[in-house]
């Protein structure tokens, strides 16, 4: 056998980690390089969302303002609604989910380190084939769920909702590799000892999600190649009425996708709360067996609520009082879970840290959020506040007041973990209160200006409507944003350059990640722990002492070790391209298909066919 | 052909279940075309009879602008004898897997001979798979000759994508098992390399039971 020769000296420069430089972090299959990658990439293009935000609340701050056309309104919403939940919230999760999952369940990296970073590379290239064509204003302009039969060549002729099929499509082919990946770690590469039921929390919620991305992205991959026939083909699935052809089909297949996503874009930030929670309460999860079950039941019932989003398209008694049932059923379990992180500090001895306040900053907007939530679960309540302002504050205070509240969260407790090195609180409290009240200030008032009849969409209004005030609180707070977010991302550099030595453990939490230094070493535990409790740090016994002293050594190379670590490679991004590229084929020319798909089948058999590792000996 | 890809798991590599990785996460991709091929198989159903002109699947339709008959589209009986020809390449692929897994039994008669050839089933189950797309091709061009094209009406529209995507699925696992037979060839596969064979297998199967879905479904229930 070769294979043999491959284990010489020479690919040892090659381990994952021992380089530094641009080529480095191209070939990297690394989780922890991958999460950081993510995370960067991710707050570019939430950036980038907020900044397509803030143009919408600038035309809307007073009435009859022509800033920008209304063509060019259209692309900032739906652009601004695809980036958020896409290409920076979904991302975000990835980039926890990608360097946590390993660390929580005390393994070496994620099941397939190179499939991860190709999740990586298709996610950026088809971000960066989404977003930029608002650059050149053809960017889509058929909302974030793409209406039939609006999307429809007949209606929407130009390129512009190609653009979003296509990038959707792309996103949807990273998010399921992604998945099967991170589903596949969780189930199968949990150290010793570490039971289901002995999982942190946040390990929890990303299996759950994984489940939910696993079984909802294929619907919406299936309702975008309708889409795509329609336009590409001629077929007849959604937009030719006269041939029986129903445009409702969309919708269902889009909201059987479209509901679970709301939980896969929450459910990471519950997790990451229910770490930060405990741990800057100094007491374990409350009810953590409940957590589990309510996570598991909002998923299970996450899949049989999608029509409480079509009420108004008349769908008969029936069928709107069995979805407007499973939704108000659906609070229960989400209820749960507030009362129980009320209950995990309920007599803890609290630390305000940044992090901490993030965290209950997400337990009380989620909860006003949710509120709203079951106030339209109710059809004929729902019938008046459909389209309207309404809508867009309760999905804001879920999305914004959930699920980037807890994102947050999570960056100021794991940033130590990351890099090394401590946040700076003070600049980190200057944020959390500027966040807090931009939040507020701008989502509050559109409870208002939404009940007083404002429609969704509308890129300029009229004067004397009563929606004067509220739009230009809306408009306030939403300017402060960007400041919220310039002292974030100065203390995000400043301390990454010169903040504390953080040490392994700072908060003194208690689960796995923090028996091992900040920033982990490549192999992230020298010896795979053996677990026996939730918290090994917090109720430890002398063996998990061992281990402990063990993993918390720094300084020792893989080689030291006799750790066998996977080769760098160029390959997943090349395959990456290639499916890119191939895509682009559809809307330039058709010899682009031929180019890519070439490149990306000899990427892929190069990268089958070659080892991940040197082999053991 | 050297590679850890078509190894074992190597004895460093700890798994909370024992088992392979590859095979877990075939599973959830199992999982996950289920959803696929669901979406694809209801909006063939919710479309079905609302075809406002043929020609139809199992009625025949006359064309009132020409007064032209057209006769139901689907042939069963072909379609019948490319289902048995599917469904016989996943006993072929059964035996290609035991031949793999058997590799190093000795071989006594002929028959055991045949039986542990992993390359002779290898190669049948792709040829049955070809086989079953050829079928297809046959179909698909009889009825865009017969006016039954993607475009003509729902049921074009449902049937051609549905099919088509399977068709796509099949030609995928013949790909994949042609390269299984040119590994084989290449170094010969063996018992080490079972877990690559058996993922290709449950793939290949799980192919052939959708098909018997979409065969039960849309051929044989009118």
């Amino acid at each position: 056998m070769a294979t043999t020769a491959i284990s010489t000296p020479a690919h040892r420069a090659e381990y994952s980690g021992e380089q530094s430089g641009l080529w480095s972090w191209l070939t990297t299959v690394d989780h922890k390089r991958i999460g950081i990658l993510y995370l960067y990439t991710a707050l570019g293009f939430f950036v980038w969302g907020g900044l397509e935000a803030m143009i919408m609340r600038v035309q809307l701050g007073a009435p009859n303002q022509h800033i920008v056309s209304a063509e060019f309104y259209n692309q900032l919403f739906t652009m601004h609604g695809t980036t958020m939940i896409f290409l920076a919230i979904m991302p975000l999760s990835s980039a926890f989910f990608n360097f946590l999952i390993p660390l929580q369940i005390g393994a070496r990296d994620v099941a397939f380190p190179r499939l991860n970073a190709f999740s990586y590379w298709v996610y950026l290239f088809g971000g960066l084939f989404i977003s930029i064509p608002i650059l050149f204003a053809v960017a889509p302009n058929g909302g974030w769920f793409g209406y039939e039969p609006l999307t429809s060549k007949a209606y929407s002729p130009g390129i512009n909702i190609d653009f979003w099929v296509i990038g959707l499509q792309i996103l949807g082919i990273s998010s399921l590799a992604a998945a099967f990946n991170f589903l596949t770690t969780i189930i199968n590469l949990r150290a010793p000892g570490m039971k289901l039921m002995r999982m942190p929390m946040f390990t929890w919620m990303a299996f759950i999600v994984q489940v939910m991305i696993v079984l909802a992205f294929p619907v919406l991959t299936i309702a975008l190649v309708f889409v795509l026939f329609d336009r590409f083909f001629g077929t007849n699935f959604y937009n030719t009425v006269s041939a029986g052809a129903d445009p409702l089909l969309w919708q269902h297949l889009f909201w059987i996708f479209g509901h679970p996503e709301v939980y896969i874009l929450i459910l990471p930030a519950f997790g990451l709360v229910s770490e930060v929670v405990p741990t800057y309460s100094k007491k374990p999860l409350f009810g953590y067996p409940v957590m589990v079950y309510s996570g598991i039941l909002i998923a299970v019932l996450g899949f049989g609520v999608w029509a409480h989003h079509m009420f108004a398209v008349g769908m008969g008694p029936i069928a709107d009082t069995f979805f407007g049932l499973t939704t108000l059923l659906i609070a229960i379990p989400t209820g749960v879970k507030i009362f129980n992180w009320i209950a995990t500090m309920a007599q803890g001895s609290i630390r305000y840290t940044t992090g901490m306040m993030f965290g209950i900053a997400l337990v009380a907007l989620f909860t006003i959020g949710g509120i709203s939530g079951i106030m339209h679960a109710s059809p004929p309540a729902d019938l008046q506040q459909t389209d309207t302002y309404f809508i867009v504050a309760h999905f804001h205070y879920v999305l914004v007041g959930g699920s980037i509240m807890g994102i947050f969260a999570g960056i100021y407790h794991y940033f130590p973990k990351i890099t090394g090195r401590m946040m700076n609180e003070r600049l980190g409290q200057i944020h959390f209160w500027l966040t807090f009240i931009a939040m507020n200030l701008t989502f509050f008032p559109m409870h208002f200006s939404g009940m007083l009849g404002m429609p969704r969409r509308i890129y300029t209004y009229d004067s004397g409507q009563g929606w004067e005030v509220f739009n230009a609180m809306s408009t306030i707070g939403a300017l402060i944003w960007p400041i919220a977010m310039l002292f974030f991302i100065y203390n995000f550099f400043k301390s990454r350059k010169s903040g504390e030595i953080a040490g392994p453990n700072p908060w003194g939490a208690g689960t796995l990640e923090w028996t091992i230094p900040s920033p982990p070493p490549e192999y992230n535990f020298a010896k795979i722990p053996t677990v026996t409790s939730r918290y090994p740090i917090w109720e430890g016994k002398e063996v998990d002492h061992a281990d402990a002293r063990i993993n918390a050594q720094e300084g020792k190379s893989p080689a030291d070790l006799g750790i066998v670590m996977p080769y760098n490679t160029i390959k997943p991004l090349f395959v990456a391209a290639g499916l890119v590229i191939m895509f682009c084929g559809l809307i330039s020319t058709r010899a682009l298909i031929a180019v890519g798909a070439a490149i990306m089948v000899f990427s892929l058999y190069s990268w089958l066919l070659s080892p991940l590792e040197p082999e053991h000996h | 052909m050297s590679a850890p890809a078509t190894h074992a798991p190597a004895p460093h590599h700890y798994t909370t279940l024992g088992l392979d990785s590859r095979k877990v996460a075939i599973w959830a991709f199992i999982g996950s075309e289920c959803m696929l091929f669901v979406s694809l198989i209801s909006t063939y159903l919710i479309y079905k009879g609302r075809s406002v002109i043929g020609p139809f699947p199992h009625e025949a339709w006359t064309d009132p602008a020409t007064g032209h008959t057209l006769r139901p589209i689907l042939n069963i009986p072909v379609t019948s004898a490319s289902t048995f020809v599917l469904l016989m390449s996943s006993l072929f692929m059964v035996l290609a897997l035991a031949a793999v897994q058997n590799k190093n039994l000795p071989k006594r008669t002929r028959g055991e001979r045949i039986l542990g050839s992993s390359k002779l089933w290898l190669l049948m189950t792709a040829i049955a798979g070809t086989t079953f797309l050829g079928f297809q091709a046959y179909e698909f061009t009889s009825f865009v000759h017969e006016g039954l094209s993607i475009r003509t009406n729902l049921f074009g529209s449902s049937f051609f994508t549905l099919t088509g995507f399977h068709g796509a699925h099949v030609t995928a696992g013949v790909l994949w098992l042609l390269t299984l037979l040119a590994i084989d060839y290449r170094r010969g596969l063996g018992p080490r390399d079972a877990l690559l064979v058996d993922i290709a297998a449950l793939y290949w199967h799980f192919v052939d039971v959708v098909w018997i879905a979409i065969f039960t479904l849309v051929y044989l229930i009118k």
